[in-house]
């Protein structure tokens, strides 16, 4: 088991206590994660493993630490114990928030957020990857290349005739989509996706998995979702969270027929 | 609002060409009406008129300041007017220097108030400062070394909001106390005046104060291009993203303080340059010039105007200045009440100020101008 890391059924054992770096293939590894708020446990001792190129759901009722997870992940939250290593080697635990964004670990909100008083293609030219700092952008300007770069997301994400409208002024399922084509702008190697179906209509949402679809086909995926419906068009490994830690793994099909699942969090 | 079709046109929307051209022909045109057009003439420009717009226009380079942190970065500061009386006082110091033997005690070079407090050297901290290069470095290190120092601490800590504005009017309150003590070696209670010259240039006379308003015009003219650049370039645009959601910002890779603290300290430079100017005009800086009420003004000046838009706190300034200079003199018990219910009309009538709220209306109007419409190619 210890070779063979990701796709474990069972929920992750003891087993796993020296500090075992992951294989090359995993991209981001959690292990006995554990974060409190004023006694709350919001995460549990949580292990969950993401293979590269991967596209993974993470789903389980309110409270069960979904985004805290992502706070972790992403520098937002630190963590009392556990580690996080990020493709392999990278100890995420000590870096901040744009550290880890450099790194190649891009997130999507729960709430759209986008830079509402600037045009979408000034939204998609703020996530572009490249330089960071105060002097680049004093002095740079954008390439040809990163001008067909910005080009081609538009269209991806289907706002191309919509590139100098304000971001303000798009309808959710729009902004949602915006917020996609930033991440994919920023080119990370891993995505974490909270909720990307929230609030869309059935079209929209069905366009939203497509383009997760496409996504991960290049880049390692994990999305927080509550839509039973939309993880079953992912098609995908799931991961149920349960008050803070990984309850069970596996096929969406295989999960509905567990029946500690089905306690926490199907059945009801 | 402004800032979707801005790409690299720096002088595009016409408020920009229009405070240019109205900033350098009053640069040129005050002086000269003053000096050449002989007085009784209807186009004569009496010397205490150049005087007060002199004033002004520091105010409004005070006033472009904050605009740069408050309006594209979402950073209120309520204590500018430190970084203003600071570059005040260093400019003050070196005209306390060029004052010479000609004090009243005629020390050769101790001023006047250190006779007085009997100290027999000149501290530490006023050596160099009869050198005038030395002074104008003063002028900007200051306030921009201050403003490094409070905002690496309080943007680091990501201390934003209403807690960021209370620390910044505490900054600007504990300077004052400071300065009112006399073995600050400032002068306290008077501060720093009866200066006598600048660059040789007797600041009495008519000629140096019509070179003196033409330089804030120049320097103000150039400020606020120098805002405009960086508005304009991708840094204007991850400082609106910061203003609208920093953590986002955030995610996105840029390390959010130190776009914050690059803009406060330049701003905080600004304020010093604006300082400076304003004290050989008006000859005299205290320590009132620290007292938060005044902070509180400025940011009044930039709402007026409006924010966001670099010429609206001009605009703001100017105009809110003006009230003042004639309110305090025909009514002056109202100035406060007219001050409090400006500020209150201001935020309830026009939110975006007198600027955005012009932009409003054109927006309301059929053709909505040379503003790239929506679904319009390029960028």
């Amino acid at each position: 088991m210890s070779e063979a890391l990701p796709r474990i059924e069972e929920p992750v054992a003891e087993a796993a206590a020296a500090p075992r770096r992951a294989a090359a293939d995993t991209i981001l590894y959690m292990d006995g994660v554990t974060v409190s708020f004023d006694g709350f446990k919001a995460l549990n001792n949580l292990s969950l493993y993401v293979l590269a190129g991967e596209l993974r759901a993470i789903i389980g009722p309110n409270g069960a630490g979904k985004t805290t997870m992502m706070d972790v992940i992403t520098g937002k939250t630190r963590p009392d114990s556990g580690q996080v290593f990020f493709g392999g080697d990278v100890d995420l635990t000590r870096l901040d928030e744009a550290a880890i964004a450099n790194l190649g670990i891009g997130r999507k909100f729960q709430k759209p957020t986008v830079f509402e008083s600037q045009s979408v293609f000034d939204n998609l030219e703020l996530a572009l990857k490249g330089p960071r700092g105060v002097f680049a952008g004093l002095f740079g300007g954008l390439n040809g290349a990163q001008r067909d770069r910005i080009d081609e997301v538009l269209a991806r994400i289907a706002l191309g005739e919509l590139r100098d409208r304000l971001a303000g002024s798009l309808s959710h399922g729009q902004k949602q989509w915006l917020e996609i084509g930033m991440l994919l702008m920023q080119d990370p190697e891993l995505l974490l996706v909270d909720e990307p179906a929230a609030g869309m209509t059935d079209a929209e949402t069905a366009k939203t998995a497509e383009m997760l679809q496409e996504i991960a086909r290049a880049h390692s995926v994990v999305v927080v979702e509550h839509d039973m419906e939309f993880i079953r068009a992912l098609d995908c490994h799931v991961s149920v969270l349960h008050e803070g830690s990984v309850l069970a793994e596996g096929s969406l099909a295989h999960l509905q027929d567990d029946p500690r699942v089905i306690e926490v969090y199907l059945g009801r | 609002m402004l800032l979707s079709g801005d790409h690299g046109r720096l002088l595009s929307p016409l408020g920009v060409k229009v405070t240019l051209a109205v900033l350098l022909a009053a640069g040129v045109l005050v002086p000269v009406l003053n000096l050449a057009v002989p007085e009784g003439s209807a186009f004569h420009v009496p010397s205490y008129l150049v005087a007060l717009l002199g004033k002004y226009l520091c105010f409004a380079l005070l006033a472009l300041s904050v605009d740069l942190i408050w309006g594209y970065c979402g950073i209120l500061s309520l204590g500018h007017g430190a970084f203003f009386a600071l570059g005040g006082y260093a400019m003050g110091m070196h005209l306390m220097r060029q004052i010479g033997e000609r004090g009243v005690y005629g020390h050769p070079v101790l001023p006047d108030f250190m006779v007085f407090l009997n100290w027999k050297e000149l501290p530490w901290y006023w050596q160099g400062f009869d050198a005038f290069p030395f002074a104008l470095l003063m002028v900007i290190l200051v306030p921009g070394l201050l403003a490094l120092v409070f905002g690496w601490l309080a943007f680091r800590s990501r201390v934003t909001g209403v807690y960021l504005s209370i620390i910044t009017q505490a900054m600007t309150f504990a300077l004052m106390l400071a300065f009112f003590r006399n073995d600050m070696g400032f002068g306290g209670n008077n501060g720093l005046t009866d200066f006598k010259d600048l660059l040789g240039f007797s600041l009495q006379s008519d000629a140096t104060r019509a070179g003196l308003f033409a330089a804030s015009a120049l320097v103000l003219a150039l400020a606020y291009l120098l805002c405009r650049w960086i508005v304009c370039s991708k840094v204007g645009r991850v400082l609106v993203a910061i203003r609208d959601a920093e953590s986002r910002v955030r995610f996105l890779g840029y390390r959010v303080e130190r776009y914050k603290l690059f803009v406060f300290v330049l701003s905080a430079m600004l304020a010093g340059l604006a300082g400076a100017l304003y004290v050989p005009q008006v000859g005299i800086i205290n320590p009132g010039e620290f007292s938060p009420a005044n902070s509180i003004e400025i940011v009044i000046w930039v709402a007026v105007g409006g924010r966001g838009y670099l010429h609206g706190a001009i605009l703001g300034a100017l105009l809110v200045n003006y009230a003042k200079t004639y309110l305090t003199g025909a009514a002056p018990e109202i100035w406060l009440f007219f001050l409090g219910g400006l500020f209150v009309a201001v935020t309830v009538f026009l939110p975006r100020g007198i600027v955005g709220s012009l932009g409003g209306l054109r927006d309301r109007l059929p053709f909505p101008g040379p503003r790239p419409a929506a679904g319009e190619a390029g960028g």
